[in-house]
């Protein structure tokens, strides 16, 4: 128990942090929140009247007090008000967070499983034909830039073949509720592959070497001495111990994932958190960009704190202090 | 049971990464081990002992030259029988004790072995209680992983997984390295009891000392080379039974038989500490 309310202290103070500077990058930067609000009515109003506007908000106290009104803000869970949305930017991020882990979710999962699956496949046999089709295969894809591989699918599948959307998490012109599941899953599968297919590549090269490592261990020369053969290494042995790797990746990767997942949801116009990520910055929603970058930090920090509990699980060596 | 027939193995060495050399491991091997018998290889490190014994599991790198053949009970042994036969009727105690998987428990890795000798699933896991139990690996032993035990106890859990698979030649390789006195008699007590079954057990070992109570047969291997074999009551009083100077010099550097090092004979520092 001690345990788990350590790392939970931890997981607090990460997102003050990350609070902490996150604020201080806003209040360096160019935007003035007073400008974004008002935007072209900016034209119409005087000079007193911003001033009011900026004395109301307390824009005139210095940072460490404003810090302190929005950190009390937070606690109390008023995360602001989106302007860009023209809704509380919880439910900005609620409502899109919803679009966006069903994307993030399947990506993932297909990323973590495939990858895994032909890392120790590859790794089996060193210089196999299938070791070398694998090898060349991720370290293909782990060199790819991932709006670069977006572009050329929709061109290819979605322009030229017509095989899938072009654009959005449905068809123009049709209300959200009437959306059917299949069409749903058919706008998924274009952003999903481009966005696992780039996750593989990681997954599988460093499964892989872990793999060589074990077949050439005292681990493997023992099971070869029992009589085993490649195969009862690589399933009985290599499953275990190529999974450290594996789930360390898999977890440590989701801020990657989520980077990811911001430049797939702009080439696939997908309206994700991604898409208002892109937003918000670009059209200076303050809120609304302090809010994702502590919701994402949330996000890693809790994929930390799981493929850390696993490894206890899978390495039990790294279980300190158990019984 | 078991005869190797001028057993010569070279192995690639890169002095730089264009030249490749070669390096000759055993030269010339000539030995043949007798059912029940407990035959030590003795020698010091860089000898060759634990090449041959991958020699004769057929368990060496795949960029190995091998020369010479192999028979096993008067059939001459190739890469495809000895990968047969590999775990039933050969089994290797290997030396380093991170041959355990770390990840596993200690009876799950018994009952793979077993499983590997050919067993069903359920007799395999009968099988491997039954082995640790002759080996005194308690319960709590046996459901550990390799890190919470002892030295010797892994050492007997090792051993545990070469007599599950009833095989009927057993090589330990340097089984005693690292016990204190007590458990490096369980451990060579429990080697003896396989031959008295009837198996045969290479014991390989660079200490004479250690291998002599149990040893039926003893050959010494320096450089590669098979110096001489001898039966174990050969080394006695003043070794002079012994046909070769090295043996003879080996036996006389021990504490207990004058600890003299014949300057005419140098020996490997590290046999004599040893």
């Amino acid at each position: 128990m001690p345990r788990i309310a350590m790392r939970l202290g931890r997981l607090a103070l990460v997102l003050l942090c990350v609070a902490l500077v996150s604020f201080g990058l806003m209040m360096l930067s160019p935007i003035d929140p007073v400008d974004a609000y008002l935007g072209p009515q900016v034209a119409q109003v005087s000079p007193e009247q911003r001033a009011l506007i900026a004395e109301r908000w307390g824009f005139d106290a210095p940072p460490a007090v404003q810090f302190g009104h929005w950190l009390r803000q937070l606690a109390s869970g008023d995360l602001g008000w989106s302007h860009v949305y023209n809704q509380p930017v919880s439910e900005v991020i609620g409502q899109r967070f919803q679009r966006s882990i069903v994307l993030l979710a399947s990506a993932w999962l297909v990323s973590a499983l495939l990858g895994f699956a032909l890392g120790v496949m590859a790794g089996a046999k060193e210089g196999s034909p299938l070791d070398k089709m694998i090898s060349t295969y991720a370290y293909l894809t782990a060199s790819t830039p991932a709006f670069w591989l977006a572009m050329l699918a929709v061109l290819l599948f979605s322009v030229t073949l017509g095989w899938a959307p072009t654009c959005c998490a449905g068809p123009a012109g049709v209300l959200d509720q009437d959306v059917t599941l299949t069409t749903r899953l058919h706008h998924l599968v274009l952003p999903v592959a481009t966005l696992a297919l780039l996750g593989i590549a990681n997954i599988t090269l460093h499964t892989r070497t872990r793999m060589l490592a074990l077949m050439r261990s005292d681990i493997a020369i023992h099971a070869f001495a029992q009589g085993a053969g490649r195969f009862d290494v690589a399933w009985r042995h290599g499953l275990r111990h190529a999974s450290l790797p594996a789930v360390t990746l898999a977890f440590a990767s989701l801020g990657e994932l989520f980077g990811g997942s911001i430049l797939i949801e702009q080439v696939f116009a997908y309206p994700g958190l991604g898409q208002a990520t892109v937003a918000a910055g670009l059209r200076s929603d303050i809120p609304l960009l302090l809010g994702i970058a502590l919701f994402t930090a949330l996000f890693v920090s809790i994929g930390n704190l799981v493929a850390d509990t696993l490894y206890g699980v899978i390495d039990p060596r790294l279980t300190t202090g158990g019984s | 049971m078991f005869t190797i027939d001028q057993l010569s193995l070279q192995l690639p060495m890169y002095a730089s990464w264009w030249k490749r050399e070669w390096a000759t491991c055993l030269n010339d091997v000539s030995l043949t081990f007798a059912t029940g018998e407990v035959h030590a290889l003795v020698g010091a490190s860089g000898a060759g002992k634990s090449l041959l014994a991958y020699a004769m599991m057929g368990l060496l790198p795949a960029q190995a030259r091998l020369q010479g053949q192999l028979y096993y009970q008067g059939t001459l042994l190739d890469a495809s029988r000895q990968r047969r036969l590999r775990g039933r009727e050969l089994a290797l105690i290997p030396q380093s004790l991170s041959a355990l998987d770390p990840l596993v428990r200690t009876q799950r890795q018994v009952a793979w072995a077993a499983q590997r000798a050919g067993h069903a699933t359920e007799s395999a896991w009968r099988a491997s209680q039954q082995a640790l139990d002759h080996y005194q690996l308690n319960a709590r032993a046996q459901q550990a992983y390799a890190h919470e035990l002892s030295g010797g106890m892994a050492r007997r859990v090792l051993t545990a997984m070469a007599h599950v698979s009833q095989a009927r030649l057993v090589i330990a390789d340097e089984p005693t390295v690292g016990l204190d006195p007590h458990q490096r008699q369980r451990v060579l007590t429990a080697l003896r009891e396989l031959a008295d079954q009837g198996k045969t057990v290479v014991l390989i070992t660079h200490d004479l000392r250690h291998a002599l109570p149990i040893a039926d047969q003893v050959t010494i291997l320096r450089d590669g080379k098979s110096i001489e074999t001898a039966p174990a009551c050969a080394f006695q009083g003043a070794g002079t039974s012994l046909s070769s100077t090295y043996s003879q010099a080996l036996w006389r550097a021990l504490p207990d038989n004058g600890f003299t090092v014949s300057m005419a004979q140098p020996v490997d520092k590290e046999t004599v500490v040893a």
